[in-house]
């Protein structure tokens, strides 16, 4: 598949008239949890190393879809998906697929922060371990430091890297969450409110970090926080019952939104 | 709190009252509610408390002694023509010989002068059977002592220790103030006191006959105000009996026999002891059970009146028993020390001689069968039930089945181990290794039922980010949810063990119940287990075996704490790791 140049692609970049290319498809997916219709007909396109952010009430699915992406849903008994999502073109629905492989590309930060109750370092060199990403000490060791310097933790933790990951502070666990995601070297990162623990200033960092991160990753990221959307995507999903009311540019959603329900919740009517 | 204006539809009541009286009551009612509470609580904890103190301490009591045994230290000749001259090397015949002879001479020259060989009998019985057997051991390990004398302390039997142990009698000893002299020095003697010394006794020995006369009447009252003719015969019988007993305690002056019946009453003259059959108020007549070294009389402060406040019918120590072992005490050859033989050595028809080595051994073996088997396969069991088995019908029934399997009664257990274990697959009788299956069985539905609620007590946070990471199930499951529920799986193979270790039903289905006197080496020899072992000596005639047995329940005990305590640092060693 040809590949259109690689470039920093930020939103407030206007002029640049290449659409990026979309990493993430998704068409017509429907979510069933027994009975219940959660995702109605949902059809959207993730754009490659940038932030797409999903926004939306409570209850309206958008952790549901999030984790369609990497087929955590399977791992809910009752839980049926239709529909087709493909990444790089490839349906990771086909049975053929090996979801665990699928799930070494496509990371996912979780709401509130679940390092493993081992050392920092174990947390970050499990990912590489498993799959065989190091074939000696020292490279493990490279990789767990270079994860930890991307999430923007090693100079805090460089000095206690075999103190267990939970004694960290919230932030600091949630980044060593990241850097754990990103030591498997992923294609996309979903990232599941992965704020909402946490307190502004441990927030703002990880905002800014993820900005860097989409040098190398796409980020998909659920939040609760419209201003955090507005800060850090570029593209945004607006999410209502179960169905996908809006999508396009965050600042074209934020500033002038087409439709009524997106009008309605972004001014604070609901939600 | 601030005041929110709402329409009128949504007034609620008053506000809660808080200071009227009524409110005050409540209020005091409620304290006395918890107070009583915290009594009740507080009483629970202290029956339990106290059924325990007891418990524990009726233990140590009772088993506690057990683990001290006297000894007679003494000087044993050991003959140069022991064996002869060509064998000497030769451990086996050393081994061998007969050491009997040197015991009994040994204890001959102790007290010497015995004569008759009833008391001679006596006195060897003393010794326990396996003395001679240890004199044997000692000699083949250094056969230099071949042609000399050895100081030796030799295992005094159950009886004679539990005496020693002081559950004869009471000796109450008097100064004579006369001068006594003893017509011979061994047999049949006569002790004159030139004052009346013997006079309390004499009178002790009538009261005692009257107050048995009273005993009789007052029965043949009691029969007589039944009525019935048919004991009209017994009634004469008692009166006439009490009439003699009266008389006879009435009379004064005269010679009374004493019988067994009676506390003993014994003179220590010239070294020797003699226990009165007659007494009067001057003289005593009876037979010699310690020799006298001579004839001479003995002037008032050298010699004593001695009584066994227990009659002899009411004890097991016979009087020439007693005067055996207090002249050893005496002559300072009894000697206490720490009962070895009871940690070291196998079962034994003789309760000084009884181990519980064996039992130890066989309960060790059996455990560690029993634990080789269920821990993993326990563990395996539930971690396939909880996290990879479809959850059908089929998977609902098992779960079921497990529950009711941890309810079964234990000798359930035994017998299947009988019908499968023994004749079907033809294992030895008896062996830990059957043992421990049976027992693998009985604790398997446990382990499972616990190590089951562990791994669902493990957050799903810490599965998801394992998958989140790329990690199969399989991988999220062995190396994050099973090392966090560990500590909750050891502590059900703690309860799983401990509930082991005390079955007895099933292992006695499967032929623990034999007499197995040696130490088990391997799985399938035949052995016995702790819990058995108790429950084989507490059906012993011999008084000897009770002490054993509170002393194998302190061992159960101790081997429980120890388990325990393994097990609870296990434990924390696996949570301190994370």
């Amino acid at each position: 598949m040809d590949m259109p140049a690689q470039s920093a692609f930020t939103g407030e970049q206007a002029g640049h008239d290449r659409k990026p290319a979309a990493k993430v498809v998704a068409r017509h997916v429907d979510v069933f949890y027994g009975d219940k219709h959660a995702i109605k007909d949902v059809t959207v396109d993730i754009a490659e190393r940038s932030v797409t952010a999903f926004i939306g009430p409570s209850g309206c699915g958008k952790s549901t879809f999030l984790r369609c992406i990497n087929r955590m849903n399977d791992t809910i008994p009752g839980c049926r998906v239709s529909g087709e999502i493909l990444i790089d073109g490839n349906d990771i629905y086909d049975p053929a697929l090996d979801v665990v492989q699928l799930r070494a590309r496509v990371g996912m930060v979780f709401q509130k922060p679940n390092p493993f109750p081992k050392s920092v370092f174990e947390n970050v060199a499990y990912g590489p371990r498993i799959h065989g990403l190091a074939r000696t000490k020292a490279d493990l060791e490279e990789i767990v430091v270079t994860s930890l310097k991307r999430a923007g933790l090693f100079e805090e933790v460089k000095d206690r890297l075999g103190d267990p990951g939970t004694g960290l502070s919230g932030g600091q666990q949630q980044r060593l969450c990241i850097a754990r995601a990103i030591a498997v070297e992923p294609e996309v990162v979903l990232m599941d409110e992965p704020c909402s623990a946490l307190d502004p200033i441990a927030t703002a960092k990880i905002e800014e970090l993820m900005g860097e991160l989409t040098e190398r990753y796409t980020i998909v990221i659920v939040t609760h926080s419209m201003q955090q959307a507005a800060r850090v995507s570029q593209r945004t999903a607006f999410f209502h019952l179960g169905t996908l009311v809006e999508f396009g540019d965050t600042q074209k959603i934020f500033t002038s939104p087409t439709d009524e329900r997106t009008q309605d919740y972004i001014t604070g009517r609901f939600g | 709190m601030t005041d929110i204006a709402a329409p009128p539809a949504l007034t609620l009541g008053q506000r809660i009252d808080f200071t009227s009286d009524a409110a005050r009551a409540r209020v005091r009612a409620r304290y006395r509610a918890e107070a009583r509470f915290r009594l009740y609580g507080l009483l629970a904890l202290v029956v339990t408390a106290i059924f325990l103190l007891v418990l524990i301490a009726d233990i140590l009591f009772r088993g506690l002694p057990a683990f001290l045994h006297h000894s007679l230290v003494l000087d044993v000749a050991v003959p140069s023509d022991l064996v002869e001259p060509q064998k000497r090397g030769d451990p086996a015949a050393i081994r061998s010989a007969d050491y009997f002879p040197l015991v009994r001479d040994a204890l001959k020259a102790a007290i010497p002068g015995i004569e008759s060989r009833s008391a001679e009998k006596t006195l060897t019985r003393l010794l326990s059977t396996g003395a001679a057997d240890h004199l044997a051991g000692l000699v083949a390990a250094d056969p230099s002592l071949i042609g000399r004398t050895v100081r030796v302390p030799l295992l005094l039997s159950a009886d004679a220790d539990l005496y020693l142990k002081g559950t004869g009698t009471r000796i109450a000893k008097r100064w004579g103030r006369g001068i006594a002299t003893p017509s011979g020095v061994s047999g049949e003697v006569t002790i004159r006191s030139s004052a009346s010394d013997f006079a309390d006794d004499l009178a002790a020995v009538k009261t005692l006959l009257a107050g048995r006369a009273r005993q009789l009447a007052a029965e043949a009252d009691r029969l007589q105000r039944t009525g019935s003719p048919a004991v009209a015969g017994r009634v004469e019988e008692l009166r006439r009996e009490a009439g003699e007993l009266h008389a006879r305690a009435g009379q004064r002056q005269t010679e009374e026999t004493l019988d067994a019946s009676m506390p003993s009453l014994l003179v220590a003259i010239d070294g020797g002891l003699v226990k009165a059959t007659k007494v009067s108020a001057t003289t005593v007549a009876g037979e010699v059970l310690l020799p006298l070294s001579s004839q001479a009389g003995a002037r008032g402060g050298e010699w004593s009146v001695n009584t066994y406040i227990t009659p002899e019918s009411a004890r097991r120590a016979t009087d020439q028993e007693i005067a055996f072992l207090e002249r050893f005490r005496e002559l300072g050859k009894v000697e206490r020390h720490l009962n070895t033989i009871f940690l070291l050595s196998g079962d034994s028809r003789e309760p000084e001689l009884a181990g519980i080595r064996g039992a130890l051994v066989g309960s060790a073996l059996t455990l560690l069968i029993t634990v080789v088997l269920c821990v993993p396969i326990g563990v395996m069991a539930a971690v396939y039930l909880e996290e990879f088995a479809p959850k059908t019908r089929w998977t609902d029934l098992i779960e079921v089945n497990i529950n009711n399997l941890a309810a079964v009664p234990s000798i359930v257990f035994g017998l299947l181990g009988l019908a499968m274990f023994l004749n079907f697959f033809g294992l030895p009788r008896s062996a830990p290794l059957v043992g421990g299956l049976v027992l693998a069985l009985l604790v398997l539905p446990t382990i499972i039922i616990a190590a089951r609620a562990a791994l669902k007590a493990v957050p799903p946070s810490i599965k998801e980010a394992a998958l989140g990471v790329g990690a199969s199930h399989q991988q999220a499951v062995f190396h994050h949810v099973l090392p966090l529920a560990m500590p909750g799986i050891m502590t059900g193979t703690i309860i799983g063990m401990a509930h082991a270790l005390g079955e007895t039903a099933p292992l006695l289905m499967i032929g623990m119940v034999a007499f197995i006197v040696d130490v088990p080496k391997g799985f399938t020899e035949a052995a016995t287990v702790l819990p058995v072992q108790i429950y084989l000596w507490s059906d012993l005639p011999e008084v000897g075996f009770q002490a054993k047995t509170a002393a194998a329940i302190i061992v159960l005990l101790l081997f429980l704490f120890a388990m325990n305590g393994a097990a609870i640092w296990l434990r924390r060693r696996f949570e301190r790791r994370w």
